[in-house]
């Protein structure tokens, strides 16, 4: 696929040491994030993968300060967002937009396509300022349509008229509609039939290339996520274990973690060989993590200094930075 | 052959008049066997094994054909004798072991429940049976875990206790229904290695529902493909993922995007969508999205041998069967 030269030195959004911790009786706090710094420049897909629980939806939704992180800070090109009032956090909403997973819920059942298409135009100003006319929006309605590849007939039916991925479009163009530069996407295609969800991924990959987008792809899909993704963070337990460009770290992962991921992926490939023994254990509560290495519990390598000694996230020599003591390669 | 399914109709009204979901779907299942039936939602699999177990408890709708369990007629079974031979003869597992269990007793008393409704023993030694079980589909700690309310357990423990209750009464046929589809990866592996123990420890034959290929290519010795509730493909699954016969199997597979190996531009993906039952064409129904469709596609296909393969396809019989799947090769 065609790698976007990075034209900008400057990160368009970037986590530093962000944390989220939520309250949740007799005393326990779960720290859904703990620690995470990373940056996505412009241009670039950035895959968040990891199992339930691991904090990459709560990670995209602080991205775009849906919530509110418990501590650390969130830059979009170069304003700090992390506390900025409503207010003024409001014009610069326009250019950072999420997709759901579940298309449905994210429709109004009782209103139009069009409307809610158009419903982000008419509540944020035009580009000079004052209110969009009708014509125009309009005008950008069509578009839209065309760009998702949807028929304008579309406009005037409601939400439950569509298949699962049709919907999906519906919400990818209304993500569009004011040409963000930053789409977060939480699950995008995991409710889809895959037959589905490859033409949902091409669309997302042509969006990109047509409109210079960038995303934060959320999913638990480690294929789909090969597919669409420059750069891939793996996460395990509220912390990211190993990012760095997606090749690198899908063909020859540097963390446990990550290699125990790609390995308990099904292929739709018969093997002549046996399948490897699978990880052992469920991932431990993010109430009490382990001490030491947040993976050691289930980790195949671990030694005496993983049980105790918490590795943090550093560079490797190719440039990817992994939280590993004794990573797999490049150590 | 534990299990004998000849054109199995399943009709529920839609609308006023009945509508064929699954139609003469027909395969086979011997014992030790596990088969993988695999198709997109609303491919009819559910509504399959649902027939199977004599679950279809729709007004009005009509299962038509034949399931023959160890040489006896299923399809007209009264309820009564189906209900002797659920849970001991045939067991199912589901997508949400939450459901399966009532979150108000511990799992270790229902599995010990279910022991003792098929057979007459202590309750001491249902215990210790369950405790047995849950230690053998790799639950650390069975007694403990015995001892726990459903709502405690990992999702993964959880499914485990399930197929555990479901093997309690050495069944001879497993049914199993997404079991793994709402775990998370690494555990979904352990589930799929535990299945294919199975049939060694316990010498179940099992029947795998999923929409995972992928599951399918891992766990099954055969497969059968459903497309909008009709069979498109059967066969071994080794040729079946080598050289599919059919091009919804050949599609299919394409539009997964590959783990390894280069990355496609673009995905090859399927257009359209498929159809409702209602709205079934009357041909081949895979036609209105198929590459390779022409005139003779407006006549339902019947199943013919195409290699090792059963396919509903035209082709075979034209001379022009599909090329090999191109894989890549996968590192280490």
């Amino acid at each position: 696929m065609t790698r976007l030269p990075v034209d900008s030195p400057s990160p368009l959004i970037a986590a530093q040491d962000l944390r989220m911790t939520y309250r949740v009786g007799r005393g326990q706090v779960l720290r859904a994030l703990d620690g995470v710094s990373l940056s996505v420049r412009p241009g670039e897909v950035l895959g968040l993968v990891g199992e339930s629980g691991c904090g990459k939806s709560t990670l995209g939704r602080c991205l775009l300060r849906l919530v509110q992180p418990s501590a650390g800070r969130v830059v979009f090109d170069g304003t700090d967002i992390t506390t900025l009032p409503e207010r003024r956090l409001r014009p610069l909403r326009q250019d950072m937009q999420m997709v759901f997973q579940d298309s449905y819920a994210a429709l109004n059942p009782r209103r139009r396509v069009g409307d809610l298409v158009a419903e982000p135009l008419r509540v944020h100003p035009a580009p000079g300022g004052g209110r969009r006319s009708r014509a125009d929006i309009a005008a950008r309605l069509a578009e839209l349509m065309d760009l998702v590849g949807l028929p304008q007939a579309a406009l005037a039916r409601y939400p439950h008229e569509f298949s699962g991925g049709q919907r999906q479009r519906i919400n990818i163009a209304r993500a569009l509609a004011l040409s963000p530069r930053l789409v977060v996407a939480d699950e995008p295609v995991a409710a889809l039939d895959v037959s589905i969800q490859a033409q949902i991924v091409n669309l997302f990959m042509d969006l990109r290339d047509r409109m210079g987008l960038t995303y934060v792809f959320v999913a638990h899909d480690l294929a789909v996520v090969r597919q669409i993704s420059t750069r891939v963070a793996v996460m395990y337990l509220g912390a990211i274990v190993e990012l760095g460009e997606a090749d690198a770290v899908l063909h020859r992962p540097a963390h446990p973690y990550t290699a125990a991921l790609i390995a308990a992926v099904p292929e739709p490939v018969v093997r002549t060989e046996g399948l490897p023994p699978p990880l052992r254990g469920d991932v431990p509560s993010p109430i009490a993590p382990p001490p030491g290495c947040r993976f050691h519990t289930r980790c195949p390598v671990a030694r005496d200094r993983c049980r105790v000694d918490p590795p943090a996230l550093r560079g490797l020599p190719d440039g990817r930075e992994v939280a590993c003591h004794y990573p797999l390669v490049g150590g | 052959m534990l299990l004998v399914v000849r054109d199995l109709t399943v009709a529920l009204p839609i609308g006023g008049r009945l509508v064929p979901i699954v139609e003469s779907v027909s395969f086979t299942l011997g014992a030790r066997e596990i088969l993988g039936i695999v198709g997109e939602s609303g491919s009819g699999k559910s509504v399959t094994s649902l027939a199977i177990m004599g679950l279809i408890d729709v007004p009005g709708a009509r299962v038509s054909g034949s399931v023959r369990f160890r040489g006896r007629e299923l399809v007209g079974l009264a309820p009564r004798a189906y209900r002797a031979l659920r849970g001991r003869e045939i067991a199912m597992i589901f997508q949400d072991p939450m459901t399966a269990f009532t979150p108000v007793y511990t799992v270790g008393r229902q599995i010990d429940e279910q022991i003792r409704v098929h057979q007459k023993i202590s309750r001491a030694d249902a215990r210790s049976r369950t405790v047995r079980l849950l230690g053998d589909m790799g639950v650390p700690d069975p007694e403990r875990v015995a001892g726990r309310y459903p709502h405690q357990l990992s999702g993964g423990l959880r499914q485990r206790a399930m197929i555990a209750m479901a093997l309690s009464c050495n069944p001879a046929l497993l049914i199993a229904d997404e079991p793994t589809t709402a775990l998370d990866v690494t555990v979904q592996a352990q589930i799929l290695d535990l299945l294919r123990g199975l049939r060694r420890e316990y010498g179940s034959s099992v029947l795998l529902i999923t929409h995972d290929m992928g599951v399918v290519a891992e766990t099954c010795d055969r497969t059968l493909v459903l497309y909008s509730g009709l069979v498109a493909e059967r066969g071994p699954t080794g040729a079946l993922f080598a050289q599919p016969g059919h091009p919804y199997t050949a599609a299919l597979l394409d539009s997964i995007p590959p783990l390894h190996g280069p990355r496609p531009a673009r995905l090859p993906s399927i257009p359209g969508s498929p159809p409702a039952p209602a709205e079934r064409p009357a041909g081949c129904p895979f036609a209105p999205r198929c590459a390779y469709a022409h005139e003779a596609c407006a006549v339902r296909p019947a199943l013919v041998a195409s290699g090792v393969q059963d396919v509903a396809c035209v082709l075979p019989a034209e001379g022009r069967p599909l090329p090999p799947r191109f894989v890549a090769e996968m590192s280490a």
